[in-house]
């Protein structure tokens, strides 16, 4: 099952490795792994999406939480939670076909962020489902290249109880 | 007032106690050493290998129960401490390995004897340190021994480029210290020692299982008290060998591939197994599915990530071993005053006796030295009161099966990464920790030739350590393997090509003494065990002997090769 942990650390260098080794050294998947600053200097927020089983998930939670420069870890399947990923799509738009690209930018609420005669570039947001939609929607017109950042997630805020 | 990095670092060891340094001088260090002369408190042990010189506080802290220190030089210094550092954090041994290295404006330049130290031992240290300014210096100093040695201990690495160790800055000696992502659980939760009661008040059949944990939170008496006042028989680990004393109607032995015949039946029979300090190693439990299959699993460690990692378990307890055994002790104590304990685990016990007696630990006698005939004599000869190292292979295990291990820290073996060669440079650190005490390495002939050169930190040192090699003149474990599983196939396993370890004893200025006579063993091991020099006994054993029971990898604990 796919999970989407937080994980709250100290901006310290070489964090990021000890992450990314702890990962790849226990044999653990990383879907995707994305790095800022927090408001508060010297601290670093991760958003780790990560797959597995009950064991192994707590396992990875358990392992993050032993290395020394982790001050927090959360895991998001646990809480409710916003998801987004940010991706960055350069689409072949020749003639005709830049019509019909500009409309499922429309309806997709993406931006246009680059033009050129025979490329556009969108910026398209969203979780993983809408993002993956977007992608196969813009296949037929040629997709040159992609980059996405990597989910990043929040905390819902509490809701009143009704 | 100012001082230089060099003279912080000594200042900083001064403080945390330290009294013996392991280390070897080089380049990057070399202003370091200038200073070490000048703080003759803390004593300086120059090895002939890097390796050695952590094995060798890796014994000093396993013996003593202080952390263990070590000094480096940079590139092929710090990495010949690779080896030394892994063995040390397989085990939790609270190590700080310093390592020298080039100065900060060369780092990344692939400058002379550069090695990103750092980078390959994240891995196998708790935590490691770049010190890249001299004011960080005191306060990460301070951080690595409390991170060594608080929580599960281990190993922590502190680099230390050239520059840095030159910069002066105040000394500033941090009184308090807190790290807000790193906070271990010492206390356990009251809640889940009430729940472990309760499975112990239903439990029929229980074992205590105690490994390496016991010993790193001097909790052996607390297990002692358990045991004995509810009538719980007890297994170790090999790491947990010297946690209970190795005797008496509730003790079944070693559990795992090499364990005793009790223990390991009693822990596939048992319907409740208290894990104490043990991590549920693959060599401890076989094959998993069927380790402990019929048992709820009380699980007490102070790492989480031990609980749930190889094993599910009914009762996590996250905590001290000492604190949540005397926490068990208590409500037990209160709740079941009029309980017969003994009562209720009498036909367990009697079970375990017919196992006992039925197939006990032995071996067949025969003309040639039996190595397990040795190991029972160094124990008589010894009074039990000796240190024993060991190295890796069949003498570590007829080590841990044929020797009474009564206390607490007498038993220091490479257990998580066997590591030959681990023994003779973890018997002299035993021997810095305790110099009367008589300390010896049980060692093979193969392993012993992995750090053979620390003869000489030994002699110079004046280290009475007795090396007592079981010569079988193969890679015996190997062997035993090639001779089970692979059709007698002996490949790349005979050691006939091997010095004269008498010579080669006398050679570095240590006594050497070698027995090939059943008869002569005794007279000649004690003679080597009084001598107050370094000494080496090549002992030639039965050149086949196999280690049983075995458990062979993939098969169930109860599952064994018997003799
Ligand atoms: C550094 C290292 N290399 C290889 C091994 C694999 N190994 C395990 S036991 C063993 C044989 C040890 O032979 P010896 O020291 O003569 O002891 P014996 O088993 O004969 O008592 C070997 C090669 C190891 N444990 N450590």
């Amino acid at each position: 099952m796919r999970h989407v942990l937080s994980v709250l650390v100290e901006n310290e260098p070489g964090v990021l490795s000890r992450v990314a080794g702890l990962f790849s050294g226990r044999g653990f998947n990383i879907e995707s792994l994305n790095v800022a600053p927090t408001l508060e200097a010297g601290v670093s927020h991760m958003t780790i999406t990560t797959s597995g089983d009950e064991m192994i998930v707590e396992q990875i939670m358990k392992q993050l939480h032993k290395l020394v420069t982790v001050i927090k870890v959360v895991d998001f399947n646990e809480l409710a939670a916003v998801e987004r990923e940010m991706m960055l799509l350069k689409v072949q738009a020749e003639g005709a076909m830049r019509g019909e690209i500009l409309r499922t930018v429309d309806i997709f609420r993406c931006k246009v962020v680059d033009v050129s005669p025979n490329e556009i570039t969108i910026e398209a947001t969203g979780n993983a489902d809408k993002l993956q939609a977007i992608i196969s929607l813009f296949q037929r017109f040629g997709i040159k290249e992609v980059a996405r950042t990597g989910s990043v997630a929040m905390r819902r805020s509490m809701q009143a109880e009704v | 007032m100012e001082l230089r990095g060099t003279q912080i670092l000594l200042e900083s060891l001064q403080r945390e106690g330290v009294d013996v340094l392991f280390g070897y001088p080089g380049g990057a260090i070399i202003d370091i050493y200038d200073e070490i002369p000048r703080h003759p408190e803390i004593r300086h042990i120059l090895v002939r290998h890097e390796q050695a010189a952590v094995h060798a506080a890796d014994g000093y802290a396993r013996a003593s129960g202080k952390v263990g220190v070590c000094l480096v030089t940079s590139g092929p210094g710090a990495t010949n401490t690779v080896t030394g550092i892994a063995t040390a954090y397989c085990d939790s041994i609270p190590l700080v390995v310093f390592t020298g290295q080039v100065p900060t404006k060369l780092i990344g330049n692939d400058a002379f004897q550069e090695v990103d130290i750092v980078g390959i031992t994240r891995p196998c240290t708790k935590h490691n340190f770049l010190v890249k300014d001299v004011k960080n210096l005191a306060k990460v100093i301070r951080e690595a021994f409390y991170l060594a040695r608080s929580g599960r201990p281990g190993p922590v690495l502190v680099d230390l480029p050239k520059d840095v160790m030159l910069a002066a800055t105040e000394f500033v000696w941090p009184d308090d210290i807190s790290m807000r992502s790193y906070n271990p659980t010492y206390k356990p939760n009251l809640n889940q020692l009430r729940r472990s009661v309760d499975e112990l008040v239903k439990a029929k059949n229980p074992v205590i299982l105690a490994g390496g944990g016991v010993i790193m939170s001097n909790a052996a008496q607390q297990l002692t008290e358990l045991s004995r006042e509810f009538h719980i028989p007890v297994a170790a680990t090999l790491m947990g060998l010297g946690a209970f004393p190795s005797n008496g109607d509730l003790w079944l032995g070693m559990v795992g591939m090499h364990g005793t015949y009790a223990a390991n039946m009693a822990i596939n029979h048992a319907d409740l197994v208290i894990a104490v300090g043990a991590r549920f190693d693959d060599r401890v439990t076989g094959r998993i599915s069927a380790f402990a299959s019929k048992a709820r699993i009380v699980h007490i460690d102070i790492d989480p990530t031990s609980i749930r990692k190889n094993v599910e378990v009914d009762v996590p307890v996250v905590g001290d071993c000492a604190q949540a055994l005397q926490g068990i002790l208590d409500i037990c104590r209160k709740r079941n005053e009029n309980m017969d304990w003994e009562e209720k685990h009498s036909a367990w016990i009697q079970e375990i006796a017919s196992w006992k007696k039925d197939k006990p630990l032995c071996y067949c006698k025969s003309e040639a030295i039996k190595p397990q005939h040795v190991v029972e004599v160094l124990y008589k000869l010894g009074k039990g009161e000796a240190i024993i190292a060991t190295e890796v292979g069949q003498n570590q295990m007829w080590a841990a099966q044929f020797y009474t291990f009564t206390k607490p820290r007498t038993l220091l073996t490479s257990g998580g990464l066997g590591t030959m060669g681990y023994g003779f440079p973890a018997a002299i650190g035993a021997q810095m920790a305790f110099p009367d005490k008589l300390v010896i390495d049980i060692a093979g002939d193969g392993s012993i030739q992995m750090n053979i050169q620390e003869l000489a930190t030994a002699v110079y040192n004046k280290l009475p350590v007795k090396i007592i090699i079981l010569n079988n003149m193969h890679l015996g474990m190997v062997r035993q393997w090639q001779e089970l599983f692979f059709n007698h196939n002996y490949s790349s396993t005979n050691m006939e090509a091997q010095p004269d370890f008498v010579k080669l004893a006398e050679a570095y200025g240590a006594e050497g003494y070698r027995i090939t006579e059943a008869d002569k063993l005794e007279a000649v091991l004690a003679t080597a065990l009084a001598s107050p020099n370094t000494a080496i006994v090549d002992v030639h054993v039965e050149r086949e002997e196999n280690v049983y029971p075995m458990v062979p990898a993939g098969a169930a604990l109860d599952e064994m090769l018997l003799v």
